[in-house]
């Protein structure tokens, strides 16, 4: 349109004297709605964030985590002994002063081993959760957006991966490629693509009525764009959520797939390796060689939960 | 006001009802809330003083944020765990509910007060059938099971549900709004209250079904002499509902009063102020601009010394800064918080009246049709007819008002417009007389440009994540191919167009009050530079304030940026003021159509007859001529003949209506309605004779 705009011709005084920014303003009067109000308006801003650095439970989380990739990182410069170095005459020894936890079969210390067996699982598990929540992210998008017949059959085949176990579909896969982080981190990724998936969905759907996806596509914005500059931000959110709680799940599967066997070769320390070839020891009453690398999993399981919790009550707050 | 501010009562002259009055049902008396929010306590009710005698009807009125939910709550402590009564009395009965232990309150709970909120479904449990749950208040009274059951049913009978015993055994979201509000209200009556707290109880619902509930609490209030509190936010359901009425502001009363004096002749600058908010009386965007009340509600729990609206209020002197005014007696029953309440009838005005000159535009290509729809249909899920075959003309410049109950496809209507629904095949849209594609996604970009939309709710419409400069931005870059200095200079133009201020650029909807956000939306809309903008129900989430400011801005807007509007609106006000020509939809049906003033002053097909009757008026212009019953059939099965016999008061008895579906017969050139009553006939039936309401309804 070619006309100019006037410039108002009525003294409006709609206008407030102060910043428009107070919280006030867009609540009125702090009602009985207010309280949600006041969360709804808070939601996604830094608020947000200062609010969950005052959150006790994610420090406690943040402390163990950051904790841990202290040790994958530095641990070797500190830890007592070396992981590798066997001690044939003093095997199987109880935890002492000199031996904390006390050594293994082989004579190694285990104190050495859980605080340098961090690393691989501190490197495989967040790649692994990245790559879930991309593919995942992307998908549910699409399921989300495009609904109809797509959804459908989308759907169904997310479905059907959820209905099996995560560590039999993982286990034939690295059976089917060969065990390699590179492997380790496919697989899971792809194990968790479904279940991010799900949760995207249901969250997209949700935004997909809102008014400002049929707005953007008034302004002729592509499918694409209104997927990844309109919802996705109002998604992310729950995304980041996702991530937290399924990065914690995928600690316990990358332990567990150690475990078995399919993860870290021996001699390199991991936890879920050392708890597989140590607890035989256990009927013979060797149990710190077992339960210290099992809690070293509890404690960084619990703590990435903690903070899982911690930023899901900020943002439902 | 600060709490140790001189005792502003007993002021100067008392109120008319004194607080220690033996003879209230309820008083309320220097009452005080606060809310904690993050560590901080905020005044919200200051100074609240009211009482209501016993079997009266008392209004409290005020726009969202005033505190007239807080005084619900209060009343019977129901406020949130960070709520509580800092300061005042409260006495319901004689008894105080403020200081009486759990038990006590309990019981007040259960037999003394009862209370009906907005949203029905929210007062009923979803999982258990109606019937139980009214039985289950006659059970807490000790009636046994069966006698229970046989009470529930009478009391349905009482709310004017005609088959009680179906609606036992429904389950609450087996019944419409109307319907569940009744169901509520019996619920609250089973008690026999002595007081009846309805908070917004008819906001949610449509028109012609909150004329039913209103008229229903009328006669219920008659036959069971209830004393009843009724709070609103809509000044005429208050005007129609209520002897007396308390006008509340930020958590203060500033005005009381017998309800029909306060509104024809308000004592306080902020009643004066808000009335003149209000399309009334047949004013029109032609003849003048609405008022406004210029500038916001102050920030919860600032303290301030003087009076409370002082900040915006134009009869302000420096003596409402300093000292804060005590109630004032206007006459023997009313009372004025304002020390100049005498010149508050002559409050000048916020904005003024006259409409903005304009230099001449250069006529291109005359007036004439913009937008052709026809034979416009839309089909859901296979069975669900939301449009049948509207035949629709938008002329280029004018308003084009839609008009209808929720459910009669307005929505669907203006979606189809856009491109945001498909309509069924055959259907088609035409702009300047060229086909549209049925998809937004395969319209040209010059199509899109032409064609935009202000939402209803800014909230939904607005993405949260963005600030107000990507927000208007977005559209420029993509519709108008702006960038760099020149999309600058047309976001400039345009907040400065909606007066929005630079300040607001970086700042995200949340930050934003409601007002300012559709003036968001609206900025939006306009970027573009559209040809035909939809406003639907573009002010129906603001206050009334707000209200005005929107409906002024559009005027303004249609003005400078000769836009063509397709206004949706349930508010027959708000249509009367702002369109030229009004389309009258039941069921996806066009029923009368014509230019806004022939439409207003007749004949009418039978239901804008009722709408018109529906909607309370603070004039008293329209009695109440012919009433609806029921509700808005479904459109999965639709009734026979023509659509609307189910509900029309005016059915002829040949039997016609039930069996063809009337074609649209013309009036005046341009007014068609659809009815099988000769027009003439009609408009005799309509000049003289009021229809008696038909029986109970369903």
């Amino acid at each position: 349109m070619s006309g100019l705009l006037q410039p108002p011709t009525e003294p409006d005084g709609v206008l407030p004297a102060e910043p428009a920014g107070s919280l006030g303003m867009t609540t009125g009067y702090l009602g009985a709605t207010a309280a949600t109000a006041v969360a709804v308006a808070s939601r996604y801003t830094p608020a947000a964030w200062r609010l969950l650095l005052r959150s006790a439970t994610f420090y406690v989380g943040a402390g163990i985590v950051l904790f841990w990739i202290v040790c994958a990182i530095f641990g070797h410069l500190f830890a007592p002994y070396s992981p590798f170095t066997q001690q044939l005459l003093n095997t199987n020894a109880a935890p002492s002063s000199a031996h904390w936890f006390g050594t293994d079969g082989l004579g190694r210390d285990v104190l050495s081993r859980v605080i340098t067996g961090s690393r691989d699982i501190l490197i495989i598990t967040p790649l692994a959760t990245i790559l879930g929540t991309i593919l995942g992210t992307i998908l549910g998008l699409a399921m989300g957006y495009f609904g109809g017949v797509f959804d459908l059959i989308a759907g169904r085949i997310v479905e059907a991966f959820l209905a099996l176990p995560i560590v039999i579909i993982a286990f034939l896969f690295i059976v089917a490629l060969g065990p390699s982080t590179v492997t380790l981190i496919v697989v899971v990724g792809l194990v968790f693509t479904p279940l991010i998936a799900r949760t995207v969905r249901a969250a997209a759907l949700v935004e997909r009525q809102q008014d400002y996806v049929s707005a953007s596509r008034l302004f002729g914005e592509s499918p694409v764009r209104v997927m990844l500059g309109e919802i996705l931000p109002n998604v992310m959110p729950a995304i980041l959520v996702e991530f937290t709680v399924r990065l914690g799940y995928a600690i316990f599967a990358i332990a567990t797939l150690s475990f078995l066997g399919f993860g870290i070769a021996a001699p390199t320390p991991d936890w879920g390796a050392d708890i597989s070839a140590n607890y035989i020891g256990l009927l013979s009453g060797y149990w710190w060689q077992t339960l210290f690398p099992a809690l070293a999993i509890a404690s960084l399981v619990i703590a990435v939960i903690l903070i899982a919790d911690s930023i899901e009550r900020v943002l439902a707050s | 006001m600060t709490a140790d501010s001189t005792p502003s009562s007993p002021p100067p002259s008392a109120p008319p009802s004194s607080p220690a009055d033996p003879a209230a049902a309820l008083s309320v008396t220097n009452l005080d809330v606060t809310y904690k929010v993050r560590g901080q306590d905020r005044l919200a009710l200051r100074d609240v003083t009211f009482s209501i005698a016993r079997g009266e009807s008392y209004g409290l009125v005020g726009e969202s944020g005033s505190g007239k939910s807080t005084v619900a709550l209060a009343l019977v402590r129901y406020l949130p765990s960070n709520g509580r009564v800092s300061g005042g009395k409260v006495s319901i009965n004689g008894l105080d509910p403020l200081s009486m232990g759990r038990g006590a309150l309990r019981d007040l709970r259960a037999r003394t007060v009862s209370m009906v909120y907005q949203e029905p479904g929210r007062a009923l449990n979803p999982s258990i059938r109606v019937g139980k749950q009214i039985a289950e208040v006659f059970g807490i009274a000790g009636q046994h099971k069966d006698q229970a059951t046989a009470s529930a049913e009478e009391m349905l009978r009482k709310v004017q549900i005609s088959d009680p015993a179906r609606v036992m055994r429904r389950y609450p979201h087996e019944l419409s709004g109307g319907m569940a509000q009744r169901a509520v209200i019996a619920m609250a009556l089973a008690r026999s209250p002595s007081l009846l707290i309805l908070d917004e109880p008819t906001t949610a619902l449509d028109a012609t079904v909150e004329a039913e509930v209103l008229d229903l609490v009328a006669a219920l209030r008659q036959e069971f002499t209830t004393t009843v509190l009724f709070i609103s936010h809509n000044l005429a359901v208050i005007a129609k509902m209520c002897d007396r009425v308390g006008v509340l502001y930020a958590g203060q009363l500033l005005e009381q009063g017998p309800a029909r004096a306060v509104f024809e002749n308000p004592r306080h600058p902020y009643t004066v102020g808000l009335l003149r908010c209000i399309p009334r009386r047949g004013q029109r965007k032609d003849s003048d601009r609405l008022d406004t009340i210029p500038g916001f509600l102050p920030t919860p729990g600032s303290s301030m010394t003087g009076c409370i609206f002082a900040p915006r209020c134009a009869l302000v002197q420096d003596r409402c800064r300093t000292t804060d005014p005590p109630f004032f007696l206007v006459d023997a029953t009313r009372t004025s918080r304002c020390f100049f309440h005498e010149q508050a009838p002559d409050l000048p005005r916020a904005t003024p009246a006259a409409i903005p000159e304009l230099a001449e535009h250069e006529t291109d290509g005359a007036d004439g049709s913009l937008v052709v729809m026809e034979r416009l249909s839309k089909t859901f899920d296979g069975n669900v007819r939301a449009l049948a075959g509207v035949d629709l003309v938008i002329e280029r410049g004018e308003t084009l008002g839609l008009v209808g109950e929720s459910g009669s496809g307005k929505t669907t209507l203006a979606r189809v417009l856009l491109g945001l629904t498909k309509p069924d095949a055959g259907s088609a849209v035409t702009l300047h007389g060229k086909p549209l594609s049925p998809d937004a996604r395969r319209r040209p970009r010059e199509v899109l440009r032409s064609l935009q939309i202000v939402f209803q709710n800014p909230d939904s419409a607005l993405n949260r994540r963005k600030s107000v400069r990507a927000l208007i931005g977005r559209p420029l870059a993509e519709l108008a191919g702006l960038s760099g200095q020149a999309l600058q200079d047309r976001l400039e133009e345009l907040i400065t167009s909606v007066r929005l201020e630079d300040r607001h650029l970086p700042l995200r909807p949340s930050q934003l009050s409601g007002g300012l956000k559709q003036r968001v939306a609206i900025a939006r809309a306009f970027g573009p530079g559209p040809e035909v903008v939809v406003c639907d129900e573009p002010t129906s989430a603001l206050d009334v304030s707000v209200q005005a400011a929107i409906l002024n801005l559009l005027a303004d807007l249609q003005q400078t940026e000769r836009a063509t509007y397709l206004f949706i609106s349930h508010d027959l006000g708000l249509v009367r003021y702002l369109s030229d020509r009004i389309v009258v939809l039941y069921l996806g049906r066009v029923m009368e159509v014509g230019p806004a003033e022939t439409v207003f002053a007749g004949p009418h097909h039978p239901y804008t007859e009722a709408l018109f009757s529906a909607v309370p008026s603070l004039d008293g212009e329209r009695p109440d001529r012919i009433k609806l019953t029921g509700e808005i059939p479904s459109a999965a099965n639709p009734p026979s003949g023509c659509v609307f016999h189910t509900r029309c008061p005016r059915k002829l008895t040949t039997g016609e209506c039930e069996s063809t579906e009337p074609p649209l017969h013309e009036d005046e050139p341009g007014h068609q309605i659809r009815c099988h009553i000769p027009l003439a006939e009609l408009r005799e039936l309509q000049r003289s004779q009021s229809v008696p309401s038909q029986g109970g309804s369903q």
